[in-house]
């Protein structure tokens, strides 16, 4: 296969693992129609925001799953990521910049419950230019972030309630911050105990 | 330089928004919605009165205590500026706007094409180029 002729290979055609570190560029205006076309078919199909979340959050679903894999493929050294802070490092450093090209703003664990964390992204560019109008309520456009996200999550074996939310900011007082909420499920938080178990020995 | 409104008017002449960015210079609903249709009438008058071929149409009209910027789309929407006379560069800040909606009402998926304008992120954009000239 001649080695230059990469990019005009159709994106099917090209192989898995890149020869030299390039990096993708796509463009924002195009996403940012394709999007708000797939969440007005949704509307229509949706009969109320519930329904409409949990569409897009399928539509990310299916795009985590495969985004696990070839992620993975594509690391150096091949490793299987058993806990929790783990793979949430992993959705933090290696998925945030594939989609979005830099690494997520934050990652905390939150204060009230031990299976809850959040990502925090200060500017979210798939929904940057959506304004949701108040007859829908709490309805967020980073749905489709939060089913990437359980997608992962899920391939990688920590089954998890995902959700998108809006954060007014306090410091920064300029845009409100798009978190997304994870909460495992019981299963992971037993194994996650088990393991710290057999690491104290 | 002060800007005192802004409207913009879809392409079949409807007043899909309008904002007035200073203090005194409130104008009633329906004085606005027939603003905007004489001036999309007048706009395709122009067009067709020009003695010489090829007009685009109305750019500027000059009062005495205003001047009103004009600014049509390939697409027939027209944006309009009324601001202090005299003001600099206002085509500049048509563009910008035209920037914004293209950006912030087209690409929103709860926009219906050629109705009124409801998006807060178009509104608060314009609002932070607009307002902050006062002197």
């Amino acid at each position: 296969m001649n080695q230059e002729s990469h990019r005009n290979l159709n994106i099917v055609e090209r192989p898995l693992i890149k020869q030299k570190p390039e990096k993708t560029v796509l463009s924002l205006s195009a996403f940012a129609y394709l999007y708000s076309e797939l969440i007005q078919y949704n509307i229509d199909k949706s009969a109320n925001t519930t329904e409409l979340e949990e569409r897009l959050d399928k539509v990310g679903y299916e795009i985590g799953l495969r985004i696990n894999e070839l992620l993975s493929c594509r690391e150096k050294t091949l490793r299987r990521r058993t806990e929790i802070l783990d793979i949430l490092k992993f959705i933090h450093s290696t998925v945030w910049p594939a989609f979005f090209g830099k690494n997520a703003d934050d990652l905390q664990q939150a204060a009230a419950a031990e299976d809850e964390y959040m990502i925090s992204d200060y500017d979210m560019k798939f929904t940057k230019f959506i304004s949701v109008p108040r007859s829908y309520g709490s309805f967020n456009p980073g749905a489709l972030v939060a089913g990437i996200v359980r997608g992962v999550l899920d391939s990688a074996g920590f089954p998890a309630r995902v959700s998108a939310h809006t954060v007014e900011d306090r410091e920064r007082s300029r845009k409100p911050i798009t978190t997304i909420l994870v909460k495992f499920h019981s299963v992971v938080m037993t194994r996650q105990l088990y393991i710290e178990k057999v690491k104290k020995g | 330089m002060l800007f005192y409104s802004l409207y913009v008017i879809n392409k079949s002449g409807g007043l899909v928004f309008n904002r007035d960015y200073a203090n005194f210079a409130k104008v009633n609903v329906n004085d606005a919605l027939r603003l905007a249709s004489i001036w999309h009438s007048l706009h395709a008058i122009s067009c067709q009165i020009s003695p010489i071929q090829g007009c685009s149409g109305i750019e500027l009209l000059e009062a005495d205590t205003f001047d009103l910027h004009s600014f049509q789309t390939l697409t027939g929407t027209k944006f309009l500026l009324i601001v202090e006379k005299g003001s600099q560069y206002v085509p500049m800040y048509l563009q910008k706007i035209y920037e914004y909606y293209c950006d912030y009402v087209l690409k929103n998926p709860f926009y219906e094409i050629e109705q009124v304008i409801k998006c807060d992120l178009f509104e608060e954009e314009v609002e932070s180029l607009l307002k902050s000239r006062a002197p």
